[in-house]
């Protein structure tokens, strides 16, 4: 089996990188805001990332081994599945949550579908998406940063209804920006992020489309119609809460499950940005960021479809 | 009966109550058409068309013979016939005017009457919209709205899965996966990413 | 004698209506809740199956070739409104989680492929106990894989908790634990069919 197995029915920009050089970088990249999300959330979030990344590990070597394939687990991709889907969890969760969704990402999203190259969804988000669907309770019970207690997410807290804009929640937008909110372990600490997502534009492990697309789209409508009249939408905090930074610059850039064509990725982000707002907006989650990623995973196909890429 | 209600129909029977992901109806063509994408649309225009039309013919015979005439048990044989005959009729008309139509939509008219989508959502229209015998308030134009969206939500999950099956067709999905199980999973994960509209409030 | 348990036998295990035919889905995947209302779906449509395998068997010599089609639909549609009826006289919680997939047995699959492809050739004999065979298949099926659901979904079986302390993955119970659940166990049986291949 060779090393480069990132769809290849185009001439993709970046073939001279091996699979592994890009997941590995993407993991380092991820790095600093786990460190970040410790510091703020404390060592609960430790073992919660070391639990899902070594299940992650273990599970593809076991499957691979099963299926007598060769075991291909120092390339990277299951350490940062591993990564990512911890990223999107509480840092305060039963430790043997993230091993279920880590099987669930692996065997499931991903090994039933044939392995790496192959998957449709993206496997980490499926992974935090079954276990929301199945331990909600777990799922949705976040921490205040630096502190036992719990609370909630800026954006559930507007999802309630009773505190309407920031200063209501004693928070700034520097408090968003540096990780001092209650969140998810990866999303949190944006600035550290950014740093990351810095790092591979520079590389070019990405383009800029299909994030630029996602956030550019979800900040136009929270202005538009986020606010209680048109145009005045808090769009600074549309950008800066939920998962929206992590999930833009680290999910919708995926190789394997966003469209080939850059057209194709700007989009699959308009439509993540639109999916978010809408569910954001009248969803019944207070987040959707994730979902909309899964959805666009599901047109992705479709997109390519019909966005065909150039011939050279 | 508002704006809003209509939204709120529109929105759940194609994402939140889609026909496949979610109320498990018509799962055969889903599973049994979905292999390319052509004949999917085809078939999702087919079903949407036939929805649209039973729903109507059926709101009538409901309304105005079942209720007055108080036999509403005959519900499940009435519309299952009337639906079979429709059926037949507008493959005959189609084969008659258009042999290009017929090739592109009528071939999937006969799978049609015995899918369970198309009976499902005329007794759902009027388990939904008669209360004992009363027709509520815009019933008609409900009705007519829910059976035209569910169509469209069935043929949008009948599109991307499609889509996605043409890709998988290029990759070596386990040996024991192939086929239909394969196309389980895709189901079910699209489903899973639909839920994130559940809850939803306009 | 032994070639009515073959007729009966067959509808279970080798041309098993669900695992192996992949027939009658919709009902399968949205009853499947529940244990309780696996068997009440797949009694129902048992009688459904029994009663049109008889009628269609008896009049088989009488239905004109050419409109035996809407025949066996009028003759399912009057079992299924039996049902319907009885349902709501006598098991009216059955009744509701059940919902609309009690009238809509009258367009599954399995129900009119049996009137077409057993009862409208053989005798009423053999049409009872393909009959039988097929609804226990069907009811096998819809059990297995309503326990599965029941049991992960719920932690319990025929609502009993099985083990205390387990927490239930509620996806289980929802769409795509269904959808998921029918994956693996078609998956399971083509593995079975196709043995000694890779994985």
């Amino acid at each position: 089996m060779n090393n480069n197995l990132v769809v290849s029915t185009s001439p993709h920009i970046h073939r001279h990188e091996s699979t592994a050089t890009i997941m590995w970088a993407v993991v380092i990249a991820l790095i600093p805001s786990g460190i970040g999300s410790v510091w703020i959330f404390g060592l609960s979030a430790l073992w919660v990332i070391l639990t899902g990344v070594l299940s992650a590990v273990v599970f593809e070597v076991l499957i691979q081994r099963l299926r007598g394939q060769e075991v291909s687990v120092l390339d990277g991709s299951a350490v940062l599945t591993g990564l990512l889907l911890t990223y999107n969890l509480p840092p305060v969760v039963p430790l043997w949550i993230p091993v279920v969704g880590s099987f669930f990402a692996i065997a499931i999203v991903k090994h039933a579908f044939g392995g790496l190259g192959r998957n449709i969804f993206n496997p980490a988000l499926a992974g935090r998406a079954f276990l929301l669907a199945a331990w909600p309770t777990y799922m949705t019970t976040f921490h205040a940063p630096y502190d036992a207690l719990t609370t909630a997410t800026p954006l559930a807290l507007l999802k309630e209804g009773k505190i309407l804009n920031l200063a209501e929640m004693n928070l700034t937008y520097g408090d968003l920006f540096f990780g001092g909110r209650a969140g998810c372990i990866g999303e949190v600490c944006i600035g550290l992020l950014i740093l990351g997502a810095i790092f591979l534009w520079v590389r070019g492990v990405f383009s800029l489309h299909a994030p630029f697309a996602f956030i550019a789209t979800l900040a136009l409508f929270s202005w538009a119609f986020g606010g209680t009249a048109l145009f005045s939408g808090d769009w600074i905090f549309a950008i800066l809460s939920g998962g929206l930074i992590l999930g833009a610059f680290f999910m919708a850039t995926d190789y394997v499950t966003t469209p080939l064509t850059l057209k194709g990725q700007a989009i699959f982000g308009i439509g993540c940005g639109l999916i978010t707002f809408v569910i954001r907006k009248w969803g019944g989650y207070p987040e959707g960021v994730s979902y909309s990623i899964l959805m666009m995973n599901a047109f992705t196909p479709l997109i390519d479809r019909y966005v065909r890429p150039k011939r050279y | 009966m508002s704006l809003s209600s209509l939204i709120m129909i529109i929105i759940s029977m194609v994402f939140i109550n889609n026909f496949i992901l979610s109320k498990f109806l018509g799962m055969c063509p889903f599973i049994g058409v979905s292999r390319e994408t052509k004949p999917a649309v085809s078939m999702g225009i087919a079903v949407t068309f036939v929805m649209g039309c039973s729903s109507v013919i059926t709101w009538l015979l409901y309304r105005y013979i079942l209720i007055p005439f108080n036999v509403t048990y005959l519900r499940t044989i009435t519309f299952i016939l009337v639906i079979a005959a429709f059926v037949q009729l507008v493959e005959m008309i189609i084969r008659k005017f258009s042999i290009t139509l017929y090739r592109a939509l009528g071939i999937y008219l006969p799978l049609i009457t015995t899918n369970c989508a198309i009976l499902g959502v005329t007794i759902l229209n009027t388990n939904e919209f008669f209360k004992d015998s009363a027709t509520l308030p815009g019933s008609f134009i409900l009705s007519f709205t829910q059976s035209i969206f569910a169509g469209v939500g069935f043929t949008l999950a009948l599109l991307l899965m499609s889509a996605i099956r043409e890709r998988l067709e290029f990759v070596d999905v386990p040996e024991s996966m192939k086929g239909i199980p394969i196309a389980f999973i895709v189901a079910a994960l699209m489903s899973l990413a639909f839920m994130g509209f559940g809850g939803f409030k306009f | 004698m032994k070639k009515l348990i073959v007729e009966f036998i067959k509808g279970i295990i080798k041309e098993n209506p669900v695992l192996v035919l992949v027939l009658g889905l919709c009902p399968i995947l949205a009853v499947s809740v529940s244990c309780v209302n696996a068997i009440g779906m797949g009694v129902a449509s048992t009688f459904v199956l029994l009663g049109s395998n008889i009628i269609i068997s008896s009049l088989r010599k009488i239905i004109p070739e050419k409109i035996r089609i809407p025949c066996f639909v009028v003759v399912i549609a009057t079992f299924v409104t039996i049902v319907e009826m009885l349902l709501k006289a006598y098991f009216p919680v059955l009744d509701r989680s059940l919902g609309i997939f009690v009238p809509l047995i009258v367009v599954n699959c399995i129900v009119l492929g049996r009137a077409e492809a057993f009862a409208s050739k053989r005798n009423i004999v053999h049409s009872i106990f393909d009959a039988l065979g097929m609804g226990c298949g069907f009811t096998l099926a819809l059990l297995i894989i309503s326990s599965i659901r029941e049991i992960l979904g719920s932690g319990k079986i025929f609502g009993f908790v099985l083990i205390k302390g387990f927490e239930p993955a509620s996806i289980m119970i929802l769409a795509p634990g269904a959808l998921l659940t029918l994956g693996f166990i078609i998956a399971f049986t083509q593995l079975k069919k196709s043995k000694g291949k890779e994985l």
